[in-house]
């Protein structure tokens, strides 16, 4: 039986504005099994980043379930959420949103500041994740003197540094040109290989075509869910 | 306590980001908290050296001076205090400790060719000690002068050097009127007594003749007479002051009462006052009282100003600083490590400008005393112009200030702090991130 990162069930969402109500989500179901690498495409106004951001404990869902293990985030306080994001959860985004004021390690820091798990002897794990992602040699750089593959790359790690069930990347490689872009997509694709499992939202389909599972939203319903068979990293 | 220590790293480090800016808010705190301790600093300088000049007069002391009348109530009979008066408050009054009856003229005194105007200050021997007067050569009047059929006196220090600027003035006659009088001691200096409170005038020392009160009235009466181009006017007095000094200091004010009552009973006119030193000592305190509470507003004044000044400081760092609390919200903070990391930043500001502000208080009495020496040199005559008390004030800082003027700073820091730290928690994570 493969085990779940997390589990989705008849996901809605709504908002409300002053004189109507928007269903950005009405009725997502999948699940996400370890160690898959998932893509999710869709046309803006699809419900592609609201669904990103209840994956991400930024959001409740205003129906359904979402099943973290076996915690439903639906029925989450506010501090429980941040609690949850802080030990669960690893981020990457399309603009890295690193600390411009720390260093790469001290940024790669930071989820541990809040999970409580900052020891002296995490800095250590800190400098090997920067190592793992090829930063070795810029360990007390800060953001701006990085490039922005470089400063995706202290992401990455920033990402893993609380060892997260899953790693929900929002268009990692948007900012970056070709070549780097798929130095990025190898150093997921190597993590997913790893064992690690990713969601990632993006609107490129070459970047999809990397990925081992691609859901195509289209308002705010699950268009297509397919495996692709190009795919040749590890799957369940 | 560690995550407080690693937050208050981070607030600093973060500071440091915008360091004209972080010292401009810092500044206004300084000199908020430099001011406390400064305003606080001079407020006791003042009230301390009132207390030293009162203290002068004697806390214990009662005086009883005559006043002289209006001219059209004054009686041929003469005015004021009497030797009645004074021997019936010194024999019943059984709280007094001392009572010195005190005649003062002003006279010219003559020693060969040198002469000078001066006071002749009829007094027992008591007078030296209760007046802070120290003898310079010889010795001060004693009981045997008065009763002796010959004049003592004993000079001051001022009329000494008038009188005899090169010799010897022990054993010499000085003449005043018609009278001799044989120098037994002279004085040292002894700086005036200052005016407090406009009830007493400043009393110089410098220029006065001391005899014994019993050889004034026998030598020269009652009577004064003032003889001046067009005028003739006359005097009659019998005793210029009595100097009273209780046994403890509790029985002062009931003491002056029941002299007020023992005088009052013989006098008619309006022509006698009693001053107690210890009331003064008492408005003195509560007039400090008042410029320390006014001072204290002042300074209250300022330091709401530094912690609106570090509010806005704060506001706008939670307005540019949006996209990394949404980073940092992302990442795993709760709402109260945002308003924890806001705070501690405030607090920061607030309490490194505490801590210079007390820096800059601790330097007052020094940076005081520099800029008065240089103001008396450079202007002269407006400093001159000045209040005695502004002239001399040294201000001393009051230790139970500092802890005081820190504390201040720290609430400062939170109070001005909370509101922006609360709505930095309060923004929308998903909002925060994609603030440009």
């Amino acid at each position: 039986m493969t085990v779940l990162a997390a589990s989705l069930r008849d996901l809605q969402k709504d908002y409300y504005l002053s004189s109507e109500t928007v269903r950005a989500l009405r009725g997502v179901s999948f699940d996400v099994p370890e160690g898959d690498y998932i893509s999710i495409m869709g046309p803006s106004g699809s419900g592609k980043s609201t669904l990103l951001n209840l994956l991400g404990c930024l959001d409740r869902p205003t129906g359904g379930s979402f099943l973290l293990g076996d915690e439903d985030v639906a029925h989450m306080s506010d501090d429980k959420l941040a609690e949850t994001r802080a030990n669960r959860i690893g981020f990457i985004f399309q603009s890295y949103n690193l600390l411009q004021a720390l260093t790469v390690v001290e940024n790669i820091e930071v989820p541990l500041y809040y999970s409580g798990d900052l020891t002296p002897e995490s800095r250590q794990r800190c400098i090997d994740l920067a190592t793992k992602v090829g930063l070795e040699d810029r360990l007390d750089h800060r953001p701006a003197q990085l490039s922005g593959g470089q400063q995706q790359r202290v992401a990455i790690a920033r990402s893993l540094v609380n060892d997260p069930r899953f790693i929900l990347a929002d268009e990692p490689t948007g900012n970056l040109d070709t070549a780097t872009t798929q130095e990025i997509l190898g150093i997921l694709a190597e993590l997913n290989a790893q064992g690690r499992t990713i969601v990632m939202v993006t609107h490129e389909p070459e970047v999809a075509e990397q990925t081992g599972r691609t859901i195509l939203m289209r308002d705010g319903r699950i268009q297509s869910d397919e495996r692709n068979m190009a795919f040749s990293g590890v799957s369940s | 306590m560690r995550r407080w220590w690693r937050t208050m790293r981070l607030s600093i480090k973060s500071l440091l980001l915008h360091p004209l800016r972080s010292g401009l808010t810092i500044l206004g705190i300084f000199i908020g908290i430099a001011g406390v301790i400064w305003l606080l600093a001079i407020g006791d300088g003042i009230g301390r050296k009132a207390e030293e000049q009162i203290a002068e007069l004697g806390a214990r002391n009662i005086i009883v001076s005559t006043v002289k009348p209006s001219s059209d109530e004054v009686q041929d009979s003469g005015y004021g205090l009497t030797r009645a008066d004074f021997e019936r408050v010194r024999d019943t009054i059984s709280t007094l400790k001392r009572a010195l009856p005190i005649r003062i003229l002003s006279k010219e005194f003559r020693y060969l060719t040198r002469k000078f105007e001066g006071r002749l200050v009829g007094c027992t021997p008591d007078y030296a000690e209760v007046s802070r007067l120290e003898v310079d050569q010889g010795r001060f009047l004693t009981d045997s002068d008065g009763r002796s059929e010959r004049n003592y006196c004993v000079l001051a220090e001022a009329s000494a050097k008038k009188l005899f600027p090169f010799g010897d003035p022990l054993g010499k006659r000085i003449m005043a009127d018609d009278e001799f009088y044989i120098v037994v001691g002279t004085m040292k200096k002894r700086h005036s007594s200052s005016a407090v409170g406009g009830s007493t005038a400043v009393e110089d020392f410098s220029s006065d003749v001391y005899i014994p009160i019993e050889s004034l009235w026998r030598r020269l009466g009652d009577m004064i007479i003032v003889t001046k181009p067009g005028q003739f006017q006359s005097d009659l007095v019998e005793v210029s002051r009595f100097n009273l000094e209780v046994h403890h200091r509790d029985q002062v004010l009931n003491t002056a009462e029941v002299v007020k009552n023992t005088i009052e009973a013989d006098h008619t006119l309006p022509d006698y006052s009693v001053t107690v030193p210890l009331e003064l000592l008492q408005q003195a305190e509560t007039t400090r009282l008042m410029f320390v509470i006014f001072l204290g507003m002042i300074a209250a004044v300022s330091l709401v100003v530094g912690g609106i000044g570090i509010m806005n400081i704060m506001l706008a760092t939670v307005t540019e600083r949006t996209r990394e609390i949404g980073i940092r919200r992302a990442l795993g903070a709760k709402r109260r490590d945002i308003t924890r990391q806001f705070l501690a930043e405030s607090v920061v500001l607030s309490v490194v400008g505490g801590l210079l502000g007390i820096g800059g208080g601790l330097l007052c009495t020094l940076m005081t005393v520099e800029f008065r020496t240089l103001l008396e040199y450079k202007f002269p005559e407006q400093m001159l112009a000045l209040p005695e008390i502004i002239r001399e004030v040294e201000p001393t800082v009051v230790p139970w200030s500092i802890p005081v003027a820190f504390s201040i700073s720290v609430i400062v820091g939170v109070v001005f702090g909370v509101y922006p730290a609360i709505r930095a928690a309060k923004l929308d994570p998903i909002e925060a991130l994609r603030h440009e």
